[in-house]
């Protein structure tokens, strides 16, 4: 359905970086590069993003964030690792604290290289990522045209478990509250 | 006649809030040196957004995000109908809180105190707003907008007072900085996109047409002060409209924003001054 | 053929006293069970017969002795009862107010003798309180005989006076009868008297320190109004020797100084009992009181008769200048009592002061005392009987389920408590969400309140409807809010609680999609009599809008679940910066620890707090009512 590429919505996310890569993608909305021009706008909130951008290398506290903001993005998603220490852990490869690149935690899609990566370089990811964004997008909807739904998401391991929670409004109206127990007590 | 205006409001208000909206963000990068997105940026997003995977925090969102929408259209569609103005503004207030639903049925943090933030714009405009339905009623003993475009006189005129308040408050409608409270149109705020935070795929295109559909309505007030039964009136309203959507974005991008308390003070404030001010003198001299 | 009018003001009153003796809760149910739907057959009764006659309004009881013998004797028996509370609980000055207005209308009986006119007048108002008492008044009567048994279950410190508590509620509701069928303005005083002093009986049920001080208020602040009462009808009674209602209103629209002075005590009375500022206090006073009594005093009856005897008064105080003080001393309470709501956290007090705020501007139009604002005024009060004899029940009943009406404590209560929080939803969006009826009355009230040209009202209306939507909005999205929280609580509610409820939900719905039929049957004859013309005030436009806005509200959000249900969705975790647990309401902390996440509203205590604003509004609204004193009685206007 259509060009999804005119408009790639970037998530900006610091693993464990110097700041010295995110300055730099920060320069990428300046009006010396603009890269709104192109539709990006930087939203800071997964819900709403197609692309991340991660900066740093991946330590223990920052994988399990990783992870979790790549799981609320929706479907079509790419990954760009932004530096050289998230394509590969960078000159803290074999620290004792770091775990390693991005690809440690989730899959990346495109890798740019630098210290700090430079607001060009950053720019000709993102393009990349875009046309990965639309082939995405492209195979998403035959997937929708054939299935009749989006993909299920695999990666979320608490659906499941909520499932059975009245977190819905109407299912709370409908269910009383002795139902709602039993079904607790089942679980049990 | 009724049903053509209904028809063309159901159409065309999408479509000239989209444009606006594309506009919008144009004029405000040329503001900061920048050449922006095209300007059927918003189009391109929207489409994006309905062709992801569909996600929600809770099923709940989704059925109050449409109820808001199909609220909202229907009350630009009572005002275009000639209808009560006044009960429109009811409607539309009524409209508002079903976000606040979607917003704090999540219970996630920060929609959450988007949402109480977005109820707190709602008790700054609505004075001014439904002042502004007394004004008319005041002037043309009628809330209906059918008659109302019949005047012989514009009601700006006698309105003056009205007109400023409700400028102000569309401010804080348009959820324009300094009054961006509950979500901003900007990156990288504290409230992460406030009401809209958990808001992703088909839900944040709802909400995008839904305030595409609420400008148009907020603005087809402003034009409501302009219009009368010569035909005139039209192009002069549209060129206020204009200026007015520009004035606000040039607030937008000069202003800093401002606390939520500061917020109702001024409006508060601006409101009785403006409009309350205008209403005594009128019913002094009538 | 009027026999149900002197059954229903004595049949209460004797089952009172029968429960008083009886303390066998079984034995009192059953009672109950039969004799609140003798009152409500009753009440059938007197309206099919008033239709059959022509449903036109009719005066009875012209010569009756015995029976006015009867009311000074009770005048004196309630003069001594408070006397002795007053000498008992130290308190001697407030006997003063109810000694000296029963020592002036005794001696002015002796005086002036019968004068003849009607005791008793029935016509659509009275009928219409007839009704919101027996349904709405019996419906609380049966949820108590439930709520009771609970409330002593968990309050064991309360000294068991359930015989004492039924009895007073029994009489409390013959008074209302009586006080809303009688024209006679001493018979009205006796009830109304009759009304405070139950009041305080009820406030005071707990026995502790907070309800003695504040039953007390209570009953000083109504007796003052019951002296102006007293001072009024004594002043035009024996200036003008005419002593109906009826007599009163015709006399003070011709002119004369006689009715317009008697109009403006009668009307401060009333805004005492309406709990308007300065008064508002006892009603807040009264929350300490078992959750059935605030019910009965907020919503049905007691609260009401102020509004009815302003409603009455209306078309006298149309266009002079008691009617403009009172139009503004209600939408000054109207607003300044929603923003005081705003601030606060126990449910009980937000619904005390929403009834404030709603009866201010009930009482804003009563004051205007326009066609419209009567018509607005008669809606508001049936919708906010309902809606809030419901929203007490409800809040009791969740009282008891949760042990707190902390509103922070109803997070998610849709989940928890399904059915209590369905019935909490209807209360609150009847009180101010579109298709229903309390919109359309604001509607009509701002729309007279432009053509009467008071520009005070105006804006009191405006912005104290933007406060009001705030704290409701705040509690329904409370309750709304999904929780993770596995703390089932278990629904105790009784059946007899929940019959209760259900019906105070359907009368609702009911009375909101038959709203136009309602005006057209029965309001409207209502404000023929009041006013002698008929003015249409709905127009067949806001009609048909009202239906179609009706099916949008209501069909929308139905269909818009319809069909999102088939839609798959991907449930994901809310937005915690990456940092939620997995289950929405945990998250790591900056020592790396869980930490559980609690949403709570903002109440904006320290600002707007009661502390902060009640007591400078009390000073203003005083200092307003002096100055109409003078006004008035100095014979200015």
């Amino acid at each position: 359905m259509g060009k999804v590429k005119r408009s790639p919505w970037l998530l900006h996310y610091d693993a464990s970086s110097c700041n010295g890569c995110d300055i730099e993608v920060l320069a990428c909305m300046t009006p010396v590069y603009d890269v709104e021009r192109f539709g990006v706008v930087n939203t800071a909130d997964p819900m709403q993003a197609d692309i991340l951008l991660v900066t740093g290398g991946v330590n223990s506290q920052s994988a399990e964030v990783v992870k979790q903001l790549y799981d609320q993005m929706a479907r079509p998603k790419v990954v760009v690792a932004v530096g050289i220490c998230a394509c590969t852990g960078g000159v803290f490869k074999d620290c004792y604290n770091i775990n390693g690149g991005v690809d440690t935690v989730i899959p990346v899609d495109v890798y740019v290289p630098g210290c700090a990566a430079r607001p060009e370089s950053i720019i000709d990811g993102v393009v990349k990522a875009v046309q990965i964004f639309q082939e995405r997008s492209d195979a998403h909807d035959k997937y929708v045209k054939e299935h009749g739904e989006s993909e299920r998401d695999l990666s979320d391991p608490d659906a499941a478990a909520r499932e059975g929670n009245p977190a819905d409004f109407f299912d709370a109206i409908t269910k009383t509250s002795e139902g709602s127990r039993d079904k607790e007590a089942e679980k049990k | 006649m009724r049903i053509a205006m209904i028809i063309l409001y159901l159409v065309l208000a999408p479509l000239l809030g989209g444009l606006l909206d594309g506009l919008d963000r144009r004029i405000s990068a040329r503001m900061q040196r920048r050449v922006g997105p095209p300007v059927l940026q918003p189009f391109y997003d929207v489409q994006k957004l309905f062709a992801k995977q569909r996600i929600v925090v809770t099923n709940s969102q989704t059925f109050l995000m449409i109820t808001y929408l199909v609220l909202m259209v229907f009350t630009g569609c009572m005002f275009y109908s000639g209808a009560d103005m006044l009960m429109c503004f009811f409607v539309l207030s009524t409209a508002g809180i079903f976000l606040y639903f979607a917003a704090v049925v999540t219970d996630s943090p920060y929609s959450y105190i988007g949402g109480q933030r977005e109820l707190f714009q709602e008790m700054c405009c609505e004075p001014a707003v439904l002042l502004t339905g007394v004004g008319f009623y005041l002037l043309e003993d009628t809330f209906e907008t059918a008659k109302i475009v019949q005047a012989d006189r514009s009601a700006i005129v006698a309105l003056p007072g009205f007109f400023a308040a409700f400028l102000f408050i569309l401010t804080i409608k348009m959820r324009k900085s300094p009054f961006d409270e509950s979500t901003s149109h900007h990156p990288h705020q504290e409230l992460v996109k406030g009401v809209t935070t958990e808001l992703g795929a088909s839900n944040l295109a709802l909400f995008q047409i839904t305030e595409w559909y609420e400008n148009i309505l907020m603005l087809s007030v402003i034009a409501l002060f302009i219009i009368n039964k010569s035909p005139w009136s039209i192009p002069a309203a549209i060129l206020v409209v204009l200026a007015a959507y520009f004035l606000e974005i040039l607030i937008d991008n000069t202003s800093a924003r401002m606390k939520s308390g500061k917020m109702l003070e001024l409006s508060w404030a601006v409101t009785i001054a403006a409009a309350g001010v205008n209403l005594l003198i009128l019913i002094l001299v009538r | 053929m009027w026999w149900s009018i002197p059954f229903l003001i004595i049949f209460p009153m004797c089952i009172g006293a029968l429960l008083y003796c009886i303390h066998v809760q079984k034995i009192r149910k059953g009672i109950a069970y039969i004799a609140t739907p003798a009152i409500m057959a009753a009440t059938i009764d007197l309206v099919v017969t008033y239709f059959r006659n022509g449903g036109s309004p009719v005066d009875l009881y012209v010569d009756v002795p015995v029976a006015s013998h009867f009311i000074t004797a009770g005048e004196i028996v309630l003069m001594i009862y408070v006397t002795i509370k007053c000498i008992l609980a130290k308190k001697y000055w407030i006997s003063v107010l109810s000694i000296v207005p029963t020592v002036m209308i005794v001696n002015m009986e002796a005086h002036l003798g019968e004068l003849g006119g009607a005791h008793i007048r029935l016509d659509h108002l009275s009928l219409l309180m007839c009704l919101i008492v027996a349904f709405v008044g019996g419906l609380i009567t049966i949820y108590a005989m439930g709520y009771m048994d609970g409330y002593h279950q968990h309050h064991t410190e309360v000294p068991e006076r359930r015989h004492f508590f039924f009895m007073v509620v029994y009489v409390f509701i013959g008074a209302m009868f009586g006080f809303v069928l009688s024209s006679d303005l001493v018979w009205i005083d006796f009830f109304w008297e009759t009304t405070s002093v139950c009041s305080f009986m009820l406030i005071g049920y707990t026995k502790t320190d907070e309800a003695v001080t504040n039953s007390f208020r209570a009953l000083w602040m109504n007796l003052l109004g019951g002296t102006a009462l007293a001072f009024g009808i004594v002043y035009f009674e024996t200036s003008t020797g005419l002593s109906t209602l009826q007599g009163l209103v015709t006399a003070s629209q011709q002119g004369g100084r006689a009715g317009a002075v008697a109009v403006m005590l009668m009307a401060f009375a009333a805004l005492t009992k309406a709990a308007q500022l300065p008064f508002s206090t006892w009603l807040i006073g009264a929350m300490v009181a078992p959750t059935p009594s605030s019910a009965l005093l907020h919503s049905a009856t007691m609260v009401k008769a102020g509004i009815y005897i302003l409603f009455r008064l209306a078309p006298a105080m149309a266009g002079t200048a008691t009617g403009y003080f009172i139009a503004g001393i209600g939408g000054f309470t109207f607003f300044m009592t929603s923003i005081i709501a705003i601030g606060q956290v126990d449910a009980k007090k937000v619904l005390a002061y929403s009834t404030i705020s709603n009866l201010g501007l009930m009482v804003a139009c009563a004051g205007i005392g326009r066609p419209e604002t009567i018509w607005a005024g008669v809606f508001l009060m049936m919708f906010h009987a309902i809606s809030k004899s419901l929203m007490f029940q409800d809040v009791g009943a969740t009282e008891n389920c949760l042990h707190s009406r902390n509103l922070e404590d109803m997070h998610g209560l849709l989940y928890r408590l399904p059915k209590l929080a369905v019935f909490m939803f209807i209360g609150i969006a009847g009180m101010y969400l579109a298709p229903f009826g309390m919109l359309i009355s604001k509607w009509s009230a701002l729309r007279a309140s432009v053509d009467s040209k008071n520009v005070m009202v105006i804006l009191f209306i405006v912005f104290g409807s933007a406060t009001t939507s705030f704290y409701w909005s705040k509690w329904l999205g409370k309750i709304l809010s999904r929780t993770m929280h596995n703390d089932q609580v278990k629904d105790i509610t009784k059946n007899n609680e929940m019959f209760s409820l259900t019906v105070h939900a359907v009368a609702m719905v009911a009375l909101c999609a038959l709203f136009p039929l309602v005006s057209a049957t029965y309001v409207h004859p209502l404000l023929n009599e009041t006013f002698g013309v008929y003015k249409d005030v709905l127009s067949s436009n806001i009609l048909n809008m009202l239906v179609v806005l009706i099916l949008v509200v209501f069909l929308v959000p139905f269909m818009a679940y319809a069909s999102s249900k088939r839609l798959h969705t991907n449930m994901k975790l809310s937005y915690m910066n990456g940092i939620n647990l997995g289950n929405d309401n945990t998250f790591t902390d900056s020592f790396g620890e869980p930490k559980k996440l609690h949403m709570a509203n903002d109440y904006f205590t320290e600002k707007i707090g009661r502390h902060a604003l009640m007591v400078p509004c009390q000073l203003a609204v005083t200092a307003v009512i002096v100055v109409m004193f003078c006004i008035v009685l100095g014979g200015v206007a």
